[in-house]
């Protein structure tokens, strides 16, 4: 019995905080849409806005749709957010023009993929691609590989996007996500 | 394809869209849809495309759910339209009831020489919206079917979508304000209040 509730007790250890954490600052930021394509990495934090009933939850066919919505709801007056993988980057690129060049803030938080520890070479070229593709659009990029700093990484973002109208991505590496192994999986 | 005499003409219809707009928040598309929202008026409350293509229907949907109150009303173009046609797809699982889509399908790129588009080899926009679960989608064709459309987009009772065949013409350019910055904080002023200029 004791050994089963110190199991139970060491996984809940185990289990990362900082999505939680991140649903803390952005529902403090007034976040009111969320506006995703899901990866594995956000699973977490879509379930708590899920179960929110004061945002709304917009799964998207393509990444780009969610600069465009959440353009909109800021000339409505409601701050949102992005939720991407890496390779969902590259499906953005064009629409960015629209937050940049009208000013509008754009708070994105993207999951790593094709980075640290990476096991799929298909993932290689849109994650190592993933800064220099937003910083030549002009997103200010900030790049978070310890867990206990990706909150304040996405305060800090938060800030700068609706304090200041600009496109602010965080990146969450695979440090942080830890990298899935297909090939492990695979053999079991 | 359709007798092009028969077809109506891009202006009259945005302009019978428009009329008695009171308080309608308007996204045009990027093109030809543009300059036909300003040439029915440039108004604060428009807040017209010069570039973003494919991203004008999902504005309209971030704005209709920031502003449930206010009716919202995209008028784009086919080739727009169709470069994020997944969009009615992401719209139709949301059914804002503010949110109208008005699409003028002219069946060409019209900006870059009109070339044609998917819609001029038959593909049915009006039946995509459909199958998206819009439910209250059609193709208009007369001024009776615009003016229906006219009073369902500032009623605003369910979202609606039309594919409206026009007639393939070149107009002249009437041009908004193409500073982004100016369209922004002036659309967010009329709608948000002089607030809008403190946050």
């Amino acid at each position: 019995m004791a050994e089963a509730a110190k199991s139970r007790s060491e996984a809940a250890a185990a289990l990362p905080t900082w999505p939680d954490e991140i649903y803390r600052v952005l529902k403090d930021a007034g976040i009111r849409q969320v506006a995703m394509v899901p990866d594995a990495g956000h699973s977490r934090l879509i379930r708590s806005f899920e179960a929110d009933p004061e945002t709304r939850v917009v799964t998207l066919t393509t990444e780009e749709e969610g600069v465009a919505m959440l353009a909109g709801a800021w000339l409505g007056g409601e701050r949102g957010v992005l939720l991407l993988q890496s390779s969902g980057v590259g499906n953005c690129i064009n629409m960015l023009s629209l937050p940049v060049i009208c000013h509008m803030p754009l708070l994105m938080i993207v999951t790593m993929r094709g980075d640290w520890g990476e096991f799929n070479p298909w993932q290689i070229p849109m994650g190592q691609g993933t800064r220099p593709s937003l910083e030549a659009m002009g997103v200010i990029v900030n790049k978070v590989d310890e867990p206990h700093l990706v909150a304040s990484a996405v305060q800090g973002a938060a800030n700068l996007a609706f304090n200041t109208w600009k496109p602010v991505a965080v990146l969450i590496g695979q440090r942080v996500l830890g990298a899935k192994n297909f090939k492990e999986l695979a053999r079991k | 394809m359709s007798n092009p005499n028969a077809l109506l003409h891009r202006r009259d219809v945005v302009n019978e869209l428009l009329r008695d707009r009171a308080d309608l928040l308007v996204i045009g598309g990027l093109g030809a849809p543009n300059w036909d929202v300003s040439a029915a008026g440039d108004h604060p409350n428009n807040f017209p495309l010069w570039g973003a293509m494919g991203g004008a229907s999902m504005i309209g949907l971030g704005l209709a759910l920031a502003q449930p109150k206010r009716k919202v009303l995209v008028i784009t173009g086919d080739g727009e339209m169709l470069m994020n046609i997944g969009s009615l797809a992401s719209i139709a699982v949301e059914a804002p009831k503010n949110l109208t889509i008005a699409v003028l399908d002219n069946e060409r790129f019209g900006e870059t020489g009109m070339q044609k588009t998917p819609t001029a080899s038959g593909v049915d926009l009006a039946a995509i919206a459909t199958a998206c679960g819009i439910r209250t989608s059609r193709i208009v064709r007369t001024m009776a079917e615009v003016t229906e459309l006219r009073d369902l987009a500032h009623e605003g009772r369910g979202t609606a979508f039309a594919q409206i065949k026009i007639n393939p013409e070149a107009l002249v350019f009437v041009m908004p304000p193409a500073d982004g910055v100016i369209l922004t904080t002036r659309f967010r002023q009329s709608v948000l209040g002089d607030e809008a200029l403190f946050n």
